[in-house]
């Protein structure tokens, strides 16, 4: 019996969020008193056995190049088979865009019930019992999984990745592959920056920043601070910035440590896709914005003016 | 060409999310029922717009749900859905729902399933991949674009830290996102046109659910907002530093 952890590689290393994932899997592991084991697909140009240092013991690998690129029916086939020859009861992924798509394909080939947007540990006195995130982020649902072999996804952001002391064999893993119905034609990655739902700091603004030219503010801020930026969706429906930083209910979930929101006025859905912030500052010129009653620390006064002072201030503690 | 696209309903964006019978049921209390916006803005609005750039493609909408999901299903017939189809359950587990849709789908000879990339109250955006692997077909989730060329179907997908163009062969499940299409209001001879369109009310097949919702909670509310003069943004930095440990 295992716990089976899925260890996500992008361009040929290791994801941060997978190991939040193994640190969070090998937990359960402990408390179901069984072995915490890793799965990985594709080529990878990192040490694989460092893994270890998170708790997992063994790591099964499917090093084909053939699998660095996501395609949900066969990692869906592969980890089906793994699933069976370890006896895994429990399946572990990220709920993040290869989660979303892989998971769900694999609960129906396993008749495994699957929990996705855990937050927590799940309680496993009584039943198998996950908490998740549901009404986009407003509130939490307990769920019972009642199938044989489970899957969970777990959010970003919500467990710590702990380093351990230990040691992971690797064991490769021969596999088929049928060919694909999906032809990739191209891969566009937007490269240098810290993606967004990875992020432990966002800085985002919204409307209050008048246009696209006075952007500068912004990123300039967020450069200081290494954060990832946001934006509400009335910026990205301008085209002020890119689609991929609308962060609300319908644009990207995001659950960073700390979160400032600059100019927005904190509509309820924009909120619904930042509230699992740990920590949220708001800049608004406006008092009443509804925003400063989902703040920690608020400032109210006029961006243009605050921006180029905070960002220095933050450089100035940064070089010191 | 048939299309089916899986319309959900869902509470108000702006509805006030509260629970009764000891945090185990949803408050419905004064709350406002619309389409999943997934659903409505993006997989439906898409579907129509291949339709009226060919009229040779049909529509036709699934939504597991009692009767109450009529007015929701008569608002997307209005939008432009051909027919509709109810299966006459009370939704359960994404995969009893998929279960149903599957069992739908199988009969219907449907060349594209859409669906919405999660549905905004339950958040379990796994729909889409549990349809497809029920019907062993290829599905592309979080699609952006979605383009139909003769024999040739383009899509783009968000990816991890970018995005993906690709090209597929029919049938096919996609899950739909911002980028597919812009939101749209029906107009008035859709809404008395969908007066007569048929929406026809099937039976559920025997299906499991393997989850089952024990109870809901509420985050706790926030302390309150600390307040900072503008003129002092250095006592900013430090609470993020020495109290709040962020930065
Ligand atoms: C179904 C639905 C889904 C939606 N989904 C999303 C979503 O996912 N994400 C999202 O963001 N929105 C979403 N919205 C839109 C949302 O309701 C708001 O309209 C939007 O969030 C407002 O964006 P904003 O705060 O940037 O702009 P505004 O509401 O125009 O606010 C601008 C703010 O900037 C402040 N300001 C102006 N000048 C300055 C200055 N010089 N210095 C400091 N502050 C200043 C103002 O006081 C104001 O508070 C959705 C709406 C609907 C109906
Ligand atoms: N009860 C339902 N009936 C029909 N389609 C549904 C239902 N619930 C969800 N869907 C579809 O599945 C998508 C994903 O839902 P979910 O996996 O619950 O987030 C939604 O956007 C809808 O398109």
């Amino acid at each position: 019996m295992s716990v089976l952890i899925f260890v996500e590689i992008a361009d040929g290393r290791i994801k941060k969020t997978a190991l939040e994932l193994i640190s969070y899997g090998a937990k359960i592991a402990e408390l179901l008193n069984v072995s915490a084991q890793a799965v990985v697909l594709g080529t990878t140009q990192d040490d694989l056995s460092q893994l270890g240092n998170y708790g997992v013991k063994k790591i099964i690998h499917a090093d084909n190049e053939k699998l660095n690129q996501v395609e949900a029916e066969s990692y869906t086939k592969i980890i089906a088979e793994i699933v069976e020859q370890t006896a895994a009861k429990l399946v572990l992924f990220s709920n993040n865009i290869t989660g979303k798509s892989v998971a769900p394909r694999l609960s129906v080939r396993l008749k495994a019930g699957l929990v996705s947007g855990a937050v927590a540990l799940p309680r496993i006195t009584n039943g198998f019992v996950v908490k998740k995130t549901v009404f986009s982020g407003k509130a939490y649902a307990h769920v019972s999984i009642n199938s044989d072999v489970k899957i969970i996804t777990l959010n970003q952001n919500t467990y710590p990745a702990l380093a351990v002391e230990g040691t992971a064999v690797i064991e490769k893993f021969n596999f088929e592959i049928s060919t694909s119905k999906i032809k990739i034609i191209a891969i566009n990655k937007i490269s240098g920056e810290i993606p967004l739902t990875e992020a432990e700091i966002v800085v985002s603004a919204g409307r209050g920043l008048k246009g696209p030219e006075n952007w500068g503010l912004v990123t300039g801020l967020a450069k200081v601070l290494n954060a990832a930026t946001a934006c509400s969706r009335p910026v990205a429906d301008a085209n002020w910035r890119p689609h991929n930083e609308h962060v609300g209910q319908t644009g990207t979930t995001i659950a960073p440590t700390l979160y400032f929101a600059i100019g927005i006025s904190g509509a309820i859905q924009h909120l619904a896709g930042v509230n699992r912030s740990k920590v949220i500052v708001v800049i608004n010129k406006d008092a009443e914005a509804p925003f400063f009653k989902a703040a920690d620390y608020g400032i109210i006064g006029d961006a243009f003016e605050i921006l180029p002072k905070l960002t220095k201030a933050i450089s100035d503690i940064k070089n010191t | 060409m048939k299309i089916l696209v899986c319309v959900s309903k869902s509470p108000d964006t702006t509805a006030k999310v509260a629970f009764t019978d000891n945090n185990t049921k949803f408050d419905n209390n004064g709350v406002q029922w619309i389409i999943n916006p997934y659903d409505e803005w993006y997989a439906l609005v898409r579907a129509i717009e291949l339709k009226e750039a060919n009229a040779a493609v049909t529509i036709h909408l699934i939504t597991v749900g009692l009767a109450d999901t009529d007015p929701i299903i008569r608002k997307a017939l209005a939008l432009g859905g051909d027919e509709a189809i109810r299966v006459n359950v009370e939704s359960q587990d994404s995969f009893f729902i998929a279960s149903q849709i599957a069992e739908v789908a199988k009969t219907g000879s449907y060349d594209l399933i859409f669906t919405g990339k999660e549905t905004i109250d339950f958040n379990g955006s796994s729909i889409g991949g549990m349809v497809a692997e029920f019907l062993q077909l290829p599905y592309i989730s979080l699609a952006t674009k979605f383009d139909l060329k003769e024999s040739v179907t383009t899509i783009t997908k968000e990816i991890e830290g970018g995005e993906e163009i690709c090209e597929v062969v029919l049938p096919i499940v996609v899950s739909c996102q911002k980028g597919m299409a812009e939101a749209r209001i029906p107009n008035m001879r859709g809404i008395m046109s969908a007066r007569t369109k048929p929406l026809k009310v099937v039976e559920p097949v025997i299906a499991n659910s393997l989850t089952s919702i024990d109870n809901f909670e509420l985050p706790p509310a926030k302390a309150g907002v600390k307040l900072i003069a503008a003129d002092n943004v250095e006592e900013l930095v430090r609470l993020l530093r020495e109290e709040a440990k962020v930065i």
